[in-house]
């Protein structure tokens, strides 16, 4: 399969770019709901909009109402998320839940699927429970109670957790916290009683939860997957995260990117414009070089998963790596290119700066995921 | 897709009997490499094997028109080709200029009867080519080369001097730019063919930082260069005074190839490999050294997929036509920084410059020798101002 866009993925990426261009950009979502302090971080209007374009179900299977496309699909849509700074909750619910539901019961999609693909419903997925995402180390307990299980612990960096209707955990039904088995994922309803949240706002102005679990009841129907045999789920849900938020860092680096290169087209020291400038020239050429390395590796990340290469998991981890390291570069350099200005708030350069941050660190930094290429591959 | 996946089984069945185990061992030192022309010779039966089977099926240039010595294989078939061979670790059976940098050029510019000829020569190995541009005083600054053909009606008097000409005592015949209107800088070039043994030319070698000699300075003393070597044969490439635009050309092709894109080791990973080096040194990899192998790792297979979507552009010609510029920049700084680190995980051993435990100082001379990497067929620096200008479109540049 070649290495770019067939013509039906050329045709979404046209489609998806004028949508969010028109509907998503920074002044109409980010900035605004930012400025009245929403309590929700983005816009429901726009998520409906966002199902009625198709948007919302891309992963979902036809057989359960969704599009049935793949995640060069799901990253052509989230590259224009990233470019345009849109606050979403696409890539939790449509990507990380999305995902998570495909191994739940009829039953269970059933309950959630129908309100995802219409846009009504915004989900949520709980995994990390400490300041550096972690995964292989999961405390939170669910106990057998009754017909049932009792969920009990704590997580944290829960995007979109006071907003979502549903939220995906990740808690451990037997062994120790650092055993790869012994895991089960459940879908928590946002009225479960014990359920309780402290809001956060970040430095992105996503809002996230510090999410409590004291003692939730839940049916033995919330259960995504096997009992006990959960690692798998969560590892297809990361593994799918991660290369969407890889796709949507592209988009913040080349929105980054092509800002910071119009600027230096426009602005005027020493009689000349910038751009003129050699020291800035080269500069500005490297980040292109990484900016477009970063998009090759994220979409050949895209289409291993799609094809169910057991190589897609190394390279996920490559496209997260390397996605945060140009996306970094970009963001930096956006901000010293543009001078004093790019100190402003009133100045979108800056806002890229901030998302990066936020993205970055969502399911492992450019850290964590060399070291697990590093791990992978067997050193 | 059925058609490719018979393709591959295809493919697959003729390298398994056709590719000598021996040449599904990766590249160790330059006799490993066949160039071909009047005076190579094969290291051993199973290299002169490879190279008749490839030259038999058109595989040693297998997107050339079957009529030039290719196989006409489509974009797609030719990458299936380039993945069953990396799948097996099949060396090239035919390394040459001819077919990197000249062969593209005559395949965009040439005549019928240049093709016939000169392709056909190349893809069966015959005739080497060498390069011909850099001079004393023009290297990066290339359009302002001095060696002059002074126009004698049916022939050229050519004079001057080239210099870094790679492999130059070596090579059979030379594509050259020659300056042949001295009132005109970029239309005042012509891009020039002609036998290394023609009365006048000398070549005097030049040493390397790292021992070795492949490149030389060549010499001009009123070489006569026919205009013509039979019908429809001219003994330049595009028009008279208009080579410039075949230098350009042939150099994407050049940067291409340099930049390593499409399956060669500059675009692998090599942690394990260093882990397993340290090891037999009886050593350990220090943890700062192994996070800048992982994060060297990660550079190096996003690097390979680049490489992957590059070729695949551009043969549908979706790449930017700037876009090898940005291959060959990324390429070979980071085949500088993979040598850099092997030398930190070899430690005192990697300083060996003649032992045999190192086979002749290998791992010291390689490190060195990747550093022209970043000079040759166009400095980072250049390539950087190429970006600038052509992709990025950036004012002044
Ligand atoms: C927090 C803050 C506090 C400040 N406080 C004060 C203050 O109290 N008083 C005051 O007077 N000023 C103050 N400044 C202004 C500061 O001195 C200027 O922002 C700074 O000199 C850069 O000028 P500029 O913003 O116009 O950027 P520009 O000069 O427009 O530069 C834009 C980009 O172009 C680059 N560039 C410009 N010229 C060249 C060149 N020749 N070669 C290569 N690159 C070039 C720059 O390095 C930069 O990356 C402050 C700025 C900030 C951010
Ligand atoms: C191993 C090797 C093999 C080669 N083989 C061949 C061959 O077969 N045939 C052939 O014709 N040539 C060959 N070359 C020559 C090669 O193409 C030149 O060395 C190269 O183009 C640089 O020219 P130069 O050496 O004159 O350096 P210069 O052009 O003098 O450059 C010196 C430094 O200045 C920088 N610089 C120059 N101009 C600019 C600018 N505008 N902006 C910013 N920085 C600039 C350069 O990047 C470099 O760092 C070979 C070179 C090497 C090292």
């Amino acid at each position: 399969m070649p290495l770019y866009h067939n013509e039906d993925q050329a045709m979404l990426a046209d489609t998806a770019r004028s949508f969010m261009a028109e509907e998503g950009n920074i002044a109409k979502q980010l900035r605004h709901w930012r400025d009245l302090g929403c309590k929700d971080g983005f816009g429901h209007a726009l998520w409906k909009q966002m199902a009625e374009m198709g948007f919302t179900g891309i992963l979902v299977d036809e057989a359960d109402g969704g599009l049935g496309m793949g995640h060069v699909e799901a990253g052509i849509v989230l590259e224009e998320i990233g470019r345009n700074l849109t606050p979403s909750p696409f890539l939790t619910s449509s990507v990380l839940a999305a995902t998570a539901l495909k191994h739940a019961s009829a039953e269970l999609k059933g309950r959630y699927l129908p309100g995802l693909i219409a846009g009504d419903s915004v989900f949520a997925v709980a995994i990390d429970e400490t300041a550096k995402h972690r995964p292989s180390r999961i405390a939170t307990r669910a106990e057998k109670s009754g017909n049932g299980f009792r969920l009990t612990g704590s997580k944290s960096f829960v995007i979109h957790g006071g907003s979502a209707d549903m939220i995906v955990v990740a808690a451990r039904t037997s062994g120790a916290d650092e055993d790869d088995e012994g895991i089960t994922l459940f879908a928590v309803p946002k009225d479960a009683r014990g359920l309780s949240h402290d809001h956060v706002r970040l430095v992105d102005s996503s809002m996230a939860t510090h999410t409590k679990f004291n003692g939730v009841e839940l049916d033995g129907d919330a259960v995504i997957g096997e009992i006990d045999g959960g690692r798998a789920v969560l590892d297809a849900m990361l593994l799918a995260g991660r290369v969407g938020a890889a796709a949507e860092g592209v988009g913040v680096a080349r929105g980054a990117m092509d800002m910071t290169i119009d600027y230096l087209k426009q602005r005027k020291q020493f009689g000349r414009l910038i751009g003129e400038f050699q020291a800035l020239q080269h500069r500005a050429s490297h980040l292109y070089s990484e900016v477009e390395i970063a998009r090759a590796v994220t979409i050949k990340a895209q289409q291993l998963l799609d094809a169910g290469a057991e190589s897609a998991d190394l390279m996920a981890s490559v496209a997260k790596a390397k996605v945060a390291k140009a996306a970094r570069l970009a963001v930096q350099e956006g901000v010293q290119m543009h001078g004093g200005i790019g100190m402003t708030d009133e100045y979108d350069i800056g806002l890229y700066m901030k998302r990066d941050r936020a993205l970055a660190e969502f399911l492992g930094d450019a850290y964590f995921h060399a070291n697990r290429v590093a791990t992978l591959s067997g050193y | 897709m059925a058609d490719l996946e018979t393709f591959r089984a295809e493919t697959r069945a003729w390298l398994e009997a056709n590719c000598p185990p021996e040449m599904r061992e990766p590249v160790r030192d330059e006799d490993d490499i066949y160039w071909g022309g009047r005076r190579a010779r094969f290291k051993n039966a199973a290299q002169q094997a490879w190279l008749e089977a490839a030259i038999a099926k058109g595989y040693t240039v297998p997107s050339w028109p079957k009529e030039y010595g290719g196989a006409g294989l489509s974009p797609a078939e030719a990458k299936v080709l380039r993945e069953e061979m990396a799948r097996i670790n099949a060396r090239p059976p035919l390394s040459s200029f001819g077919i990197w940098m000249l062969g593209p050029a005559l395949l965009h510019f040439g005549t019928e009867g240049q093709k016939r000829r000169f392709l056909n020569e190349i893809a069966r190995g015959e005739i080497r080519w060498c390069q011909g541009y850099s001079e004393p005083g023009s290297g990066s600054d290339l359009v302002s080369l001095q060696t002059f053909g002074e126009d004698k009606g049916d022939h050229w008097v050519v004079n001057g001097q080239k210099i870094w000409t790679s492999y130059a005592d070596q090579a059979d015949w030379i594509f050259c730019l020659v300056r042949t209107d001295k009132t005109n800088k970029y239309q005042g070039i012509t891009f020039m063919l002609f036998d290394m043994a023609s009365e006048g030319v000398t070549t005097k070698p030049i040493k390397l930082i790292s021992g070795s000699s492949p490149f030389c300075e060549t010499f001009f003393d009123n070489v006569k260069v026919p205009k013509s070597y039979g019908e429809d044969v001219p003994a330049y490439v595009g028009e008279i005074n208009r080579g410039w635009d075949v230098a350009k050309y042939l150099l994407g092709h050049e940067r291409e190839m340099i930049s390593g894109a499409g399956g060669s080791e500059r675009a692998a990973a090599i942690g394990a490999a260093m882990k397993r080096l340290a090891a037999k040194n009886g050593d350990e990899i220090d943890p700062v050294l192994r996070a800048e192998l992982a994060m060297f790792d990660v550079d190096a297979l996003a690097y390979a997929a680049m490489g992957e979507k590059f070729l695949d552009e551009i043969k549908v010609g979706k790449a930017h036509p700037a876009q090898p510029n940005m291959m060959k920049y990324v390429g070979t700084e980071l085949n500088k920084r993979r040598h850099e680190l092997m030398m930190a995980v070899g430690g005192s051993r990697s300083l060996e410059w003649e032992s045999e435990e190192t086979g002749g100082g290998k791992p010291a001379r390689n490190w060195l020798r990747t550093k022209a990497n970043s000079i040759e067929g166009g400095t980072s620096e250049i390539m950087l101002n190429v970006i600038s200008k052509r992709i990025l479109n950036l004012p002044g540049a």
